[in-house]
């Protein structure tokens, strides 16, 4: 052992200000570790400020150049925040930057505990750990794989509209996948826009337009992604284009086989199910692309077998009732995610009548009600289609803030909630109570809004609605719906009849979130929505390299945020494209032939295929371009054949017998 | 003895949930027990028996094994073979005459700081209501073998 060469190491303690100073004795741990450990090598111990400031960097670029050491511990943050930041110092002095280890005193330690003395102990035990570790790190490359130019987005609402055409004006290729027949998301839905009120469609449809016919985007509507392979800079991605039994590439989207077909249908996607659209059909009029879809499960003819009125009158012969879904193999260096929320569904909330009621409606049924596309022409009126409303009471947090329901505020639902008062005053003059438990109207110009939606007489009732009901007590409530409310700035018990109730519904993730989240290998919070890098420093990256989140799949936002993230994510992208390629983690697993008796026991663990069995020499081998480094294998291998770069055998049972301190014992000479 | 006995434990953690469960702990200053030291390993997958047994033998009291939840392993399904791998575990350490209660998994995602705070916190208590491991305390009182020390005397010693 002793003629072993000897590393030497550097032993860097951060005071992180009080962060860590404030819990640990972060002079003890330091000096503890230059006495201690100095047998496992440690030659220098210090401790610092802030060791990620550039002074706490050239700290140990000096002494990498001048002590001459060949190992260093940080004992500071976890390595998730700055472990770059210390590798990339020591890649500055000459040193490698897998020889530079973090020893995390700060989330594991200083901020989970209170009590000095202890936090002290652990902070030298996970010290300690790190140094065992250290030496047994091995010098290792990074690799380095080229990035393909071209972007996949997934999901063609604002969102994804906004970074398609971000990437694409820079010049790169983007495929935009959509599952609905046309691009637009739920904005195109809206009739106007908080707080300006814009007409949604007059600002988005030129970006539609744009999307669509842009020479740098592919665009792919009624069409999903059904399987994802490869890492950053190479994705393989399969795309599901689903047979819209029209042909695009004769269609000129005259409208004439909407026209003539016979059968009507009620549309629960675009109009929420308070209108129709027929059988073969474009979810509305300004859709990009503008070419129809067949929807085989109402079409007479995929029924009954006749009919065929849309191909009799179809001036260009498109109608193709024989065509096939389509499978598209596309590779491509990154990915955005943009696929948006589901809205809550106001049922679940029994006791406000949505379904039972007929004069309850949703947020999105109001929305197609007062949009002048809609199927009431923008007249707000009660379900008979004619009557208006002389009351509306607008009910706010439906399903969020809400312990039974979702625990988070969908942020959007305030405005909306003040929006369509707005709306309802300004078409019908009707009376509007809003029912509020906070109003939650921050960013630019938005309480500039509720202050206009007070002035305009609306009023604000501020409690939780109980209940929704039907019944009764007085004369001055028969026929009406009755709201009733705690009003708890009066203090007391209301009951309020109206004539139209709407529920201003929160957003939740899409039910299908948890499964695109496994297809695309990122994860979800626990609420459903996709988890991003981090919270405030890296709100568009995910955990994984190449994949991005934008809009409302990482979290309830309004338009202008969405639209912020498109483009960020977009800046990523483009990042990375323009670097031409990107360092992986050299994280892999390799087996030693020599050592490996073939017992094939490491080929059915893997799940990306890496590792094959060469029956000639009967030994098996990793493909190090396939192995993602879970080092399963590892563990598994009987012989010890196969080892893991960075997470070998000997560097993790170096840091459990440092975690121990079983390494400051004599170790006995092996007779 | 164990009045005062302050179990020491070794957690393994992946580097994609419970790793970054812990480090959501630490960021939203959840306090939990401070007898744990964490490993971070890539994968649960990675988690060799031998390195359970190996921090048992080097005096850990108790061993905690994290990961993904089933179904959210970022390799896939490589949680599932640490849960065989755990399940295995735990019926030879009855045969080495280790209670199979000191060794626990638990699966915690990445936004369960609380669940992994909180699952720590009791398995430490579970661990102190088990006592002392003792792994080679006779042994260190026989005069032939240095090798093995009992650790929380060890423990003491490392840090006076």
């Amino acid at each position: 052992m002793s003629e072993q060469k000897q590393e030497r190491v550097g032993v860097y303690v951060c005071h992180c200000g009080s962060n860590i100073a404030g819990t640990v004795d972060v002079v003890d741990v330091a000096n503890w570790a230059a006495q201690k450990l100095e047998r496992q090598g440690v030659i220098i111990a210090r401790d610092y400020k802030f060791m990620c400031s550039s002074l706490g960097q050239e700290l140990i670029e000096k002494d990498i150049k001048e002590l001459g050491l060949t190992r260093v511990v940080v004992a500071a943050c976890s390595p998730h925040l700055h472990e770059k930041t210390f590798r990339t110092a020591a890649k500055n002095a000459g040193l490698n930057p897998y020889l530079v280890e973090l020893a995390s005193i700060r989330e594991q330690v200083s901020w989970v505990h209170s009590d000095k003395a202890v936090a002290t102990a652990k902070s030298k035990a996970v010290v300690s750990g790190a140094v065992s570790r250290v030496v047994e790190n091995r010098a290792l490359d990074e690799i380095k794989v080229p990035i393909n130019p071209n972007t996949l987005v997934v999901g063609g609402g604002i969102a994804g509209i906004q970074s398609a055409l971000e990437i694409a004006n820079a010049g790169f290729h983007v495929y935009l996948v959509e599952r609905e027949p046309s691009i637009g998301g739920h904005m195109a839905q809206f009739d106007k826009t908080f707080p300006t009120l814009d007409c949604s469609a007059c600002i988005l449809t030129p970006r539609m337009v744009e999307a669509g016919t842009h020479p740098n985007i592919t665009l792919l509507t009624w069409s999903e992604v059904v399987n994802v392979s490869g890492y950053v800079g190479s994705f393989n991605v399969t795309i599901k284009k689903k047979a819209r039994f029209v042909n695009e590439e004769l269609c000129t989207g005259c409208g004439i086989c909407q026209e003539k077909c016979p059968k009507k249908v009620v549309d629960d996607v675009y109009e929420a199910g308070l209108g129709y659209r027929k059988a073969v059909y474009t979810p509305f009029a300004q859709a990009v692309p503008n070419f129809p879809v067949m929807d085989k499960e109402n079409c007479t003819y995929f029924l009954k077998g006749t009919c065929k009125a849309c191909e009799k009158f179809c001036p260009t012969n498109a109608i193709d009732f024989k065509q096939q879904d389509q499978t598209i193999n596309i590779e491509v260096g990154n990915i955005i995610l943009a696929t948006g929320y589901d809205l809550f569904d106001a049922r679940r909330v029994s006791n406000y009548g949505y379904g039972r009621l007929p004069n309850v409606f949703t947020s999105i049924e109001f929305e197609r009600l007062s949009n002048a596309a809609g199927p009431t022409s923008g007249n707000i009126v009660l379900r008979d289609g004619k009557t208006a409303p002389k009351s509306v009471g607008i009910i706010h947090c439906v399903g969020s803030r809400d312990k039974n329901f979702n625990n988070y505020c969908s942020v959007i639902c305030c405005m909306q909630g003040l929006k369509f008062a707005h709306l309802v005053h300004e078409r019908t003059g009707a009376t509007v109570y809003n029912f509020y438990i906070d109003m939650r109207t921050a960013y630019k110009a938005y309480d500039e809004f509720y202050q206009r939606v007070l002035e305009e007489g609306t009023l604000f009732v501020r409690g939780k609605v109980a209940e929704v009901t039907e019944a009764a007590r007085k004369e001055s409530e028969k026929g009406k719906l009755i709201i009733q409310v705690e009003d708890t700035l009066a203090g007391k018990q209301r009951r309020i009849p109206v004539d139209m109730v709407i529920l201003s519904s929160g957003l939740q993730p899409r039910a299908d979130a948890k499964d695109v989240g496994k297809l695309f290998g990122i994860s979800c919070s626990m609420d459903g929505w996709f988890t991003e890098k981090h919270p405030k420093l890296d709100p568009v990256a995910t955990m994984t390299e190449g994949i991005y989140i934008v809009g409302c799949a990482q979290g309830p936002k309004d338009i202008p945020s969405s639209v912020a993230q498109g483009a960020a994510a977009s800046a990523r992208v483009l990042d990375k494209i323009l670097q031409k390629e990107v360092a992986l983690e050299p994280i892999k697993a390799s087996v030693n032939a020599e050592a490996c008796s073939g017992c094939r026991i490491c080929n059915g663990l893997c799940p990306f295929n890496a590792i094959a069995f060469i029956a000639d020499d009967m030994v098996s081998e990793i493909n190090p371009a396939l192995c993602q480094g879970c080092g399963t294998c590892v563990a598994a291998c009987p012989a010890g054949a196969i080892s893991g770069t960075g997470f070998s055998d000997t560097q993790i049972i170096a840091q459990i017998d440092g975690l121990l301190f079983r390494n400051l014992v004599e170790k006995p000479e092996m007779a | 003895m164990t009045d005062n006995f302050e179990p020491t434990i070794i957690g393994f953690t992946c580097n994609w949930c419970s790793y970054r469960a812990s480090d959501l702990a630490g960021t939203a200053r959840m306090k939990y027990a401070p007898n744990v030291r964490l490993i971070r390993l890539m994968c649960s997958g990675r988690l060799d028996p031998t390195f359970v047994l190996r921090a048992f033998s080097s005096g850990a009291d108790g061993v905690m094994i994290t990961g993904c939840h089933p179904g959210e392993c970022h390799y896939i399904e490589q949680n599932y073979k640490a849960l065989r791998r755990y399940l295995l575990l735990k019926r030879v350490l009855v045969g080495l005459g280790i209670e199979s209660e000191r060794v626990k998994l638990v699966w915690a995602s990445a936004a369960e700081g609380a669940k992994f705070a909180a699952e720590t916190t009791a398995f430490v208590e579970e661990i102190r209501k088990l006592g002392p491991l003792g792994w080679g305390k006779d042994e260190m009182e026989s005069e032939n073998s240095s090798f093995i020390l009992h650790h929380s005397s060890l423990e003491k010693e490392a840090l006076a």
